[in-house]
């Protein structure tokens, strides 16, 4: 049985936002606590793996949160620089959580 | 009273219309109060430092007119915060003159009009400095020093509740706030009307962006909030929406880096304990928040500063070899740039669209770029003639760059325009600090009139 499955095919939602001018956060939301929990449990998402997607130091990791009411998972860096200075290619900061629909979750731990 | 009902239906006031629909069936269910937050950091520092609106004028007294007319007829207080997307003192006298026009537009009978400014003299925050106070940065920022605020041009302060209380205690039937924590502007009609503020601060932290809270998703629909002394309950007006515990706990954590805390001037709304029901089909219960009054009162600061005037340039890439050396292609004409201007006091910015423009560094596919890409250029001088010609020097010179192997060597990429465009200047955001006050009230001058 094929046990490994996308992050876009087991959550609800994955958005990225500004918290602020400094900040860009994601959020990872499941429909169920089952998914919520497999997830957790499979280590697909942790400090250091987002920090490896989107090639950032781990210093620029300000937080990293599992959310249980929310069945969500939450993390949050610091921007390069702040939100529309020029060249910043996305000023709402709404666009960066794309590499994450991808991220390969193994469901069989 | 055993529970009060806010309505909100708009997320950010004037970014885009809000839907009739949903907010008609909300003022059809007796709220207490209508409020609205108008501004927001996201849309860079750029309406700030120009003291512009980021929203078409149309769009907010299409959303004023509509929450005046209502709060009118059934005799409510209406609420905005952040008046005009950043809160400076002209947006907040553009929305005042803004509601009389429309109250006399539509001959509505007199009313008690309030307003607060919040802007914040560089003067000012000068003095906190030199007089030991220090202006505290937030994320990771450095305290303030005076070279950064001599490179400000604007400054807002963030309001909490405490304006938008003084001018219901003056009994005002519609409010416009300078800048104002989004949450603050609701959790103030419910501190006013008596409710605890853990409760209180929460209803304003769900109510904040209207229908974000809901779901399916779906932007500028209405949503109600009640508040109790123990709880707060939401529900969505929308006919197709509803506010599940998904969405409401997701909510939380919506566009702050931490779910589980919210500051405010005067405190931290902490959602650590909450808990989430399903109290109907359209409405979410929560219980267990909690308050934590700050030691000290600090209050935000946000300024933005001017970097230079701009222009921007597009071009597009089809040859394969030529995207494979992009990088090669705008350092040619940065080069070119250099020899015209020489190295300092102007910048060249490329976003390469289709390769890493949306994430620059972060974008893991930055070594797949797509079959065609398209270049944005900005060019950023001290004046618009300059910036004109450097960002058409930056974006001219793609055509000509010189790649060793290139087969089509009568033009190195597509123009749409062969011009650049005039943009907004270009700012940066210096202020993202806390400077401590003693009075609640000192950043944020209050002030009534009677319309009609």
């Amino acid at each position: 049985m094929n046990t490994r499955k996308t992050l876009a095919e087991l959550a609800k939602t994955i958005r990225s936002k500004n918290a602020g001018t400094d900040k860009i956060t994601f959020d990872i939301i499941f429909r169920e606590k089952e998914t919520y929990e497999m997830v957790k449990r499979s280590g697909a998402l942790t400090r250091e793996s987002v920090c490896d997607v989107l090639n950032v130091d781990p210093a620029r990791l300000t937080d990293f949160v599992e959310y249980d009411p929310a069945y969500a998972i939450k993390f949050t860096i610091l921007r390069m620089r702040p939100s529309g200075s020029a060249g910043d290619g996305d000023i709402f900061g709404a666009q960066q959580y794309a590499p994450f629909l991808d991220l390969e979750v193994d469901l069989s731990s | 009273m055993s529970s009060l009902k806010i309505i909100c239906p708009n997320g950010h006031l004037g970014f885009a219309p809000l839907k009739t629909g949903s907010f008609h069936l909300g003022v059809d269910a007796g709220p207490d109060f209508i409020a609205a937050d108008s501004g927001s950091d996201d849309i860079g520092p750029v309406p700030l430092g120009t003291d512009t609106c980021a929203s078409p004028k149309a769009w907010q007294e299409h959303d004023l007119e509509e929450m005046l007319l209502a709060a009118r007829r059934i005799g409510v207080p209406m609420m905005i915060g952040s008046a005009g997307d950043t809160g400076t003192n002209s947006r907040v006298d553009m929305y005042v003159d803004t509601i009389r026009r429309i109250a006399a537009k539509h001959k509505l009978p007199p009313f008690k009009i309030g307003w607060f400014y919040s802007e914040v003299g560089k003067d000012m925050v000068r003095a906190k400095i030199r007089g030991g106070s220090p202006i505290r940065g937030l994320d990771a920022r450095e305290d303030l020093t005076e070279a950064e605020l001599d490179a400000t041009d604007r400054i807002v302060a963030m309001a909490g509740v405490h304006p938008f209380v003084k001018l219901l205690e003056e009994g005002c039937d519609v409010i416009i706030g300078g800048r104002s924590s989004d949450s603050a502007i609701f959790a103030a009609a419910a501190l006013f009307k008596g409710y605890p503020e853990p409760q209180s601060y929460y209803l304003g932290k769900v109510l904040e962006c209207a229908s974000f809270c809901a779901e399916p998703y779906g932007a500028k629909e209405t949503v109600l909030g009640e508040i109790t002394r123990d709880a707060v309950e939401v529900t969505a007006m929308a006919p197709f929406q509803s506010c599940t515990i998904a969405s409401v706990a997701g909510h939380a954590m919506y566009e702050r880096s931490n779910p589980f805390h919210e500051f405010v001037a005067g405190g931290m709304l902490d959602m650590t304990n909450c808990h989430y029901e399903q109290a109907a089909d359209k409405t979410t219960r929560v219980t267990g928040m909690e308050f934590v009054p700050a030691e000290e009162f600090r209050v935000k600061l946000e300024g933005s500063g001017k970097v230079g005037e701009r222009y921007v340039g597009m071009a597009g890439i089809r040859d394969p070899y030529t995207i494979a050396h992009v990088d090669e292609v705008i350092a040619w004409a940065r080069a070119q740039a250099e020899e015209r201007f020489g190295k300092d006091g102007w910048e060249l910015h490329y976003n390469v669209f289709g390769r890493n423009g949306v994430m620059g560094d972060m974008e893991p596919l930055k070594d797949q770029p797509g079959h065609e890409l398209c270049v944005v250029v900005q060019g950023i001088a001290p004046t618009k003639e300059m910036a004109e010609e450097l960002t058409m020097t930056g974006t001219r010179q793609l055509f000509y760059a010189r790649l060793p192997d290139v087969k089509g060597t009568a033009g190195g990429v597509s123009f749409v325009l062969d011009e650049v465009l005039h943009a907004s200047p270009a700012y940066r955001w210096t202020v993202n600090h806390t400077m401590a006050v003693s009075d609640p009230l000192e950043l944020f001058p209050t002030h009534t009139a009677t319309i009609g």
